[in-house]
């Protein structure tokens, strides 16, 4: 074959090469600013969710000894709650809190801090999974979200489990919020946790309660709740994604 | 360079002169099957960076010692009071402005964090988005891996093609001294697979593609639950995130060897096989190349 030939086809293919290249990054950018293609991505999604908890089941997530707890529990999102609401329990350390548990159940509820630390406890030393990558371990104690959910008496019809919270992450006057379904609200590491490596939970780790909920990234474990509420759907709340990160393109399985 | 599916019936080109011929290399399963896989890996490899820039730091064990990372790249705003960016690797410290830490936007001003926009997807900053990049490439190229190896093995492919013998054992050493030289191999040897790279497509098919998808899914919380084992033996979840981040990089490293091996053996020829399955190879007998070592045997199987 002629030499010049070849060097013309060599020319050919670096430029075809290189303009794929290019193409290939533009294209990415332009093709995720397309809700429908981001609609496409989100079908794996669904598949997360179910093959994990397929091959999964209902098992425990792995819990450590005391020494293994992270010198510090890096805290990450509202770290400071400035919301009236907020800054007055916190003014009076929390002696006006209630806990509340309402929607579709029999028998709406509201604790203080006392009559929680009153119920059952369930205490684990668990590793907690930030969704930017990193993790730190701590241990929680706190009342399983099952004991609340049947003292209040779940009605049929209820397929999720929302957590309202005091924070205002967004600084937009919404508040943060999360949801779960039933098998992650009965599962029994899931708890209501007031009490953080043997003391009061801080502030900056989500005082006077967080959730727990071990299976799921750190964005699915909301800090700060005051309300717990039964629904059928969490469409019509906020952004309707069934969470603040959700609401921001997050994906609400949350398991990996 | 997959799949030799050089038969009797291979049409000889006699137009050219009867010193070239055509082959059916690469049979159109495993034509797609391979595109398919490069569009997978660069999206996975583009998201993923994507995704370690929320955090661009790497540590052993279980959890993050934050003061103590394997390795982590950021920034620090130098005398001059420009940013400049800094990546560790244990105690040493390098200065990587420009590729690592700190990075030029698109429109000239330093971009802080991790890799750059050109080597992320999506370009700029998006966490969530690139987690929903990565998680549907990550299920199509599981599937496509899964038709793979049952198309391989149906196929007989993997046994025929990639099997080590136990001349391709014996062959090694040799193999080396030739990579070395930048030998390549010609006529019918060409259409079959020298012993290295059998090792490095076996290599990245049976230890780096398991590797790289349990230490994936080591990173869950849900599948901990059933990996226990998994995590006990890397020692945690953030060693088997720094093993995630490892094996991409023997990926990428691979796939440039790849590329270097193309573009050396011929770049129109191997890409030509890889589109329409289409080889040209010189015939043994116009060649005047002293070890061509192949049989018409092996050529004809």
């Amino acid at each position: 074959m002629n030499d010049d030939i070849l060097h013309a086809r060599r020319r050919l293919l670096r430029g075809a090469l290189l303009a794929t290249g290019a193409g290939l990054l533009g294209g990415c950018d332009a093709l995720s600013k397309r809700a429908g293609f981001i609609d496409v991505l989100s079908a794996a999604e669904p598949v997360n969710r179910r093959v994990q908890r397929l091959l999964s089941g209902e098992r425990l997530a792995e819990e450590f000894a005391p020494s293994m707890i992270s010198p510090v529990f890096r805290p990450n999102g509202s770290t400071d709650p400035q919301t009236p609401e907020y800054l007055a329990l916190k003014a009076d350390d929390f002696r006006d809190y209630r806990l509340r548990v309402r929607g579709l159940v029999e028998r709406p509820l509201e604790f203080s801090l006392d009559a929680l630390r009153g119920l059952r406890a369930r205490t684990q030393i668990t590793r907690h999974d930030c969704v930017e990558g990193w993790s730190v371990i701590g241990g929680w104690s706190g009342v399983p979200l099952s004991v609340l959910l049947d003292a209040a008496r779940v009605r049929p019809g209820a397929r999720y489990v929302v957590f309202h919270c005091f924070d205002d992450y967004g600084g937009n006057g919404g508040r943060y919020y999360e949801s779960v379904d039933l098998v992650d609200a009965y599962h029994p590491q899931t708890i209501a946790a007031h009490t953080m490596n043997g003391m009061p939970i801080p502030v900056s780790n989500g005082a006077p309660v967080r959730m727990r909920i071990e299976r799921k990234l750190g964005y699915k474990q909301p800090k700060y709740v005051h309300t717990i509420e039964v629904v059928d759907s969490y469409a019509r709340m906020a952004g309707g994604k069934g969470g603040y990160w959700e609401d921001q393109g997050y994906d609400w399985y949350g398991g990996i | 360079m997959s799949s030799i599916a050089a038969r009797p019936a291979d049409r000889a080109d006699r137009s050219d002169t009867g010193r070239w011929r055509t082959v059916l290399r690469h049979r159109w399963p495993l034509r797609l099957m391979h595109w398919i896989n490069l569009a997978c890996m660069l999206a996975m490899v583009g998201s993923g960076l994507q995704i370690f820039n929320a955090h661009p730091a790497l540590y052993w064990g279980e959890a993050s010692h934050f003061g103590t990372p394997l390795a982590a790249t950021g920034s620090v705003a130098g005398a001059d009071g420009r940013l400049r960016g800094v990546t560790r690797v244990g105690t040493a410290r390098f200065d990587t402005t420009g590729v690592l830490g700190v990075s030029t936007g698109h429109d000239g001003k330093p971009v802080r964090g991790g890799f750059p926009g050109w080597a992320t997807v999506p370009g700029s900053k998006n966490l969530a988005y690139g987690r929903r990049w990565h998680f549907f490439f990550a299920w199509t190229w599981v599937i496509n891996g899964l038709c793979y190896l049952t198309w391989s093995l149906a196929s007989r492919h993997l046994q025929r093609d990639l099997a080590m013998r136990r001349r391709d054992w014996r062959e090694v050493p040799r193999s080396i001294v030739d990579h070395l030289r930048f030998r390549h191999p010609v006529g019918d040897a060409a259409l079959r697979y020298n012993p290295l790279q059998k090792l490095a497509y076996l290599g990245v098919i049976f230890v780096l593609t398991p590797l790289i998808v349990i230490s994936g899914m080591g990173m869950s919380p849900q599948m901990d639950t059933v990996l226990g084992w998994w995590l006990d033996l890397v020692g945690g979840r953030q060693s088997s995130r720094t093993l995630h981040f490892a094996a991409m990089a023997l990926f990428v490293l691979f796939a440039l060897v790849h590329v270097l091996m193309v573009v050396y053996a011929g770049p129109i020829n191997e890409m030509r096989s890889m589109i329409t399955g289409r080889f040209r190879i010189r015939t043994r007998d116009a060649m005047d190349v002293p070890d061509a070592r192949t049989t018409n045997e092996e050529a004809t199987r």
